[in-house]
């Protein structure tokens, strides 16, 4: 029968020839082939499955119908890829168990006999019919025809899809030259991708570079971080774009345009994925514990600077406040990585008082504003000036520190953290409880800090006299985040935060395929917390580039642009930013991008969207044939 | 007539209500053998005009199952059919049928019982209240076509879509608008735009003064009148001839076919 070398002109068996590739309904003449399967006794034992093939064999356009008794076994398969040739099928129906399971099988099959496989459709007649319904034959066998005649209503209405390949150009863009940032682009740079990596500051480092010491680390920050950052500048692959900005971002996943813009000139970057690393800044405690007002209280990062610059002050006794300006003071969250910092800055102090108060020659100055770093850090965040302050250095009597740190509770979580906290404790460190009902006060007393508390265990107020007030501010998300969720079309929480696709299982994915986000741009993170982040982002961005392609959904939008009035409503339903506006004023979706969900065409006011493989008319149809009930 | 045999239509969500039926299948839970599915991507891919249209054209019963708030597979699909669904249960009112005949339930992969007991109450509830009257009652069968009409109203859908915008990041001009304030201003267009398909229903077949609008909408006169006057000025109405002095209405056919 079969005549692979004929041409086509051989005349046909059957009265009708339908063309070599089927097309659009009405087109050509609809030949739809239906198979209903027994599955042994599980269809067969609880529905008329001859009944139900006769009954199909009635319904309109269809040619052929058939009972199998394992559709999904080889004999089964290999009777329908013969059935497609013999009775030149133009679309296929197998009513049998689940698409969920066995959809791909028997499309694979359809694509076997040259049928495109979204000309396939399914009936569930045995999860959803004769499973559900074993005591009623009658019923079940009822049911089994009207959800074939459904299928076969919307199998009419289908049309052949094409899965489109998209290319994905193996360049990444990284966003923030902090630890995460670099870490992201050394490794892409280390699998042989092109990287841009863009820094607004003017040197590499991000937030590390304002540290003193780490905890968990014999080196300083300013160590730590350096050989990560000249093998940045020196990688033959990495593009770092100092001073810069990413001024405009479109495109999908594999094919993003990217503008950077570079102290007023602006290049433009075509990359195939983009990572998020922008950080954090610190919260600036405004009007909170005397900040702003006493020279002699600064943030836990201030401090750090004054200690690696050498311009700490004469100090004796240092009071630590936790929690300032977080969980519900101002931010609602936990910066969860403050405990352990300012631990570790109790203990440097500690251990290097000798060294920090001792007579090594540096000039010592006034605390807080009258420092030059300081004052230029303060101002430029406030951007406004701060006023000139004075007050005389405190007298440090030598012999070590008096450190009160006080908590609401102490966290120091990790897997060697915990031992930070008992050195502290060891080391004389006074750790004091307070409730956010009875948060300290600090006011002036002469040279002195006073911070006045509420014991909690002895039930009396007291006073401590400290020459220094260290304030653990949280982690908060800088002001341009918003802006750069809005160009990505990516989400931020409440906190202004990243938000990622799913908290325990994409945790540093976003919705939008091919954008990345780590480090502390997604929220409080150290910097072990942060290269890790940084090194997950750079394995995610690695698939899609490595592979070269994407394949993208063939069940996805289609924007009628002659309909179409640019409302914008589909744009700000869809979850995956994968509709844009043309320079028409059209929408059009990214075919690259869409996932196929349908939200856009359900909401579309002016019906312009149609939803393939699930139109609206395939739908109606499926309804209506359920509706008009058996012939 | 025999037994009723409802007539209910179950659209579920492929990720989730359609795999917690496949489980109930799987473990054999047994449920009534009257609703048929049809599988969609995602909950809401379901137009509220599907679901009206189906009412118009006789389903006794309408389920739609999706995934629980918070797991949808398509990240917030189901907060927008959460949405549609108050817009297609507040027309089914507008329209008098029973709201209770349409349900939706977040079901998920693993819930194949509650799948189950979902039918199972839906279908009793439906035997309960016995055969849609669409289809028997002319004016109940007008007043769906009208919801049908309405759930494709500009409008109702254009508001629909921005409602969840609107509430967290606000219009062009930054201006938010609190959930009840949204509410309120999606209630007033559905009311609006129900009244407005109605006198354009009721119209395209037949003339009809104010007064006899008025009875059929049973809405006063001169609300009648607000809406013939935006209809008119939408090019939507016209007068076809006066009687006296009663002028009688038509709708107008726009668009291309």
């Amino acid at each position: 029968m079969e005549q692979p070398e004929q041409p086509a002109e051989t005349p046909g068996e059957t009265e009708e020839q339908p063309p070599e590739t089927p097309a659009e309904p009405g087109s050509e003449d609809l030949r739809i082939g239906v198979f209903v399967c027994h599955c042994g006794t599980n269809i067969g034992g609880f529905v008329d499955v001859p009944s139900v093939v006769e009954y199909t064999k009635t319904l309109p356009d269809v040619v052929f119908a058939t009972g199998n008794l394992y559709s999904c076994a080889e004999d089964g398969l290999a009777s329908i890829r013969d059935a497609i040739k013999e009775h030149k099928l133009n679309r296929v129906i197998v009513a049998s168990c689940t698409p969920r399971t066995h959809g791909p099988l028997f499309q694979g099959v359809c694509e076997e006999a040259g049928l495109n496989k979204y000309l396939f459709e399914f009936a569930n007649i045995r999860e959803q019919c004769s499973w559900v319904h074993m005591k009623e034959k009658e019923e079940a066998t009822e049911k089994a025809k009207d959800l074939v005649r459904s299928a076969v209503a919307k199998a009419a209405l289908l049309v052949p899809q094409e899965e489109m390949k998209v290319d994905v150009v193996p360049r990444s863009l990284v966003i923030g030259g902090g630890v995460a940032g670099l870490s992201a682009a050394l490794s892409l740079a280390g699998q042989r991708f092109d990287v841009h990596l863009v820094e607004k500051e003017s040197e590499l480092g991000g937030f590390t570079r304002n540290l003193n010491s780490l905890y968990l680390g014999e080196k300083s920050a300013e160590e730590t971080i350096k050989p990560l950052i000249d093998r940045v500048m020196s990688h033959e692959n990495i593009t770092v774009h100092l001073n810069s900005q990413v001024g405009d971002v479109s495109g999908f996943i594999g094919n993003f345009d990217t503008t950077i813009v570079s102290n007023g000139s602006s290049q433009e970057v075509k990359v195939g994925t983009i990572i998020i690393a922008t950080g954090a800044l610190e919260y600036l405690p405004d009007g909170l514990y005397g900040y702003g007002m006493y020279d002699n209280v600064v943030t836990l990062t201030e401090f750090e600077i004054l200690c690696k610059s050498h311009k700490l002050p004469k100090v004796n006794k240092v009071a630590f406040i936790q929690c300032v300006g977080s969980r519900g003071q101002d931010k609602s969250y936990c910066s969860r990585i403050c405990c352990v910092i300012s631990i570790k800055n109790a203990l440097y102090l500690t251990e290097k008082y000798a060294e920090l108060m001792g007579d090594d020659g540096a000039e010592r100055v006034e605390v807080g504003v009258s420092v030059p770093e300081i004052a230029s850090r303060r101002r430029r965040r406030r951007r406004m000036a701060v006023a000139e302050g004075a007050g005389a250095p405190a007298a440090a009597p030598m012999g070590g520190p008096e450190i009160t740190i006080f908590n609401r509770d102490v966290m120091t979580y990790g897997a060697n953290h915990e031992v930070y906290y008992n050195e502290a404790r060891e080391k004389r460190i006074r750790f004091v409880r307070y409730t956010p009902e009875n948060r300290p006060k600090v006011t002036q007393e002469g040279d002195k800090l006073a911070v006045t508390y509420y014991h909690e265990t002895l039930k009396t107020e007291r006073k401590l006299l400290a020459d220094m007030v260290v304030l653990a501010t949280p982690l908060v998300a800088p002001p341009d985040a918003a802006k750069l969720s809005k160009m990505l079309k990516v989400p931020i929480g409440r906190d202004g935060f990243f938000l990622e696709a799913h908290v325990k299982l994409r945790p540093i994915d976003f919705a939008t395929d091919g954008i990345f986000v780590c480090g502390t741009a997604r929220g409080p993170a150290d910097i072990t917390e942060s290269v890790a982040q940084g090194l997950g982002t750079a394995s995610r961005a690695a698939i899609p580039m490595a592979r070269g392609f994407i394949q993208a959904e063939a069940i996805l939008a289609q924007v009628d642009p002659q309909i179409c009035t640019g409302c914008g409503t589909c744009v700000a339903n869809c979850p995956y930013g994968a509709i844009r506006m043309t320079e028409e004023g059209v929408a059009e979706v990214l075919a690259a991008a869409c996932k196929g969900c349908g939200c856009c065409g359900a909401t579309c006011p002016e019906k312009a969207i149609t939803m393939m493989n699930y139109t609206d008319d395939q739908l109606l149809a499926q309804g209506r044939s359920i509706l008009q009930g058996a012939l | 007539m025999a037994e009723f045999e409802p007539k209910i239509i179950g659209f579920l969500c492929n990720w989730c209500s359609y795999a917690g039926a496949d489980l109930a299948g799987v473990s054999r839970y047994q449920y009534p053998p009257d609703i048929r599915i049809i599988r969609v991507m995602c909950s809401a891919r379901v137009d509220p005009m599907i679901v009206l249209t189906l009412f118009k054209e006789g389903a006794d019963g309408i389920l739609i199952g999706g995934c629980h708030i918070g797991d949808c597979h398509y990240i917030s699909g189901n907060y927008h059919t959460e949405k549609r669904v108050y817009v297609v249960k507040k027309l089914m009112e507008k329209a008098g049928l029973e709201v209770e005949r349409f349900r939706l339930e977040w079901i998920s992969a693993s819930e194949g019982e509650k799948f189950a007991k979902t039918v199972t109450e839906f279908t009793e509830k439906i035997m309960e209240l016995g055969p849609s009257k669409v289809g028997e009652d002319p004016e109940l069968t007008n007043r769906m076509g009208a919801a049908v009409d309405a759930s494709l109203d500009f409008r109702i859908r254009s508001l629909l879509g921005h409602e969840v915008g609107m509430i967290e990041n606000g219009n062009v001009y930054g201006e938010t608008k609190t959930e009840e304030e949204m509410r309120n201003i999606i209630d007033i267009a559905i009311e609006d735009e129900f009244r407005r398909s109605l006198i354009l229903g009721v119209t395209s077949s037949k003339p009809a003064s104010a007064k006899e609008l008025s009875q059929i909408a049973n809405l006063p006169t001169e609300r009648i009148v607000e809406h013939i006057a935006t209809l008119r000025q939408k090019n939507l109405l016209a007068i076809d001839h006066v009687d006296g002095m009663t002028p009688y209405y038509v709708a107008l056919r726009v668009g291309g076919d």
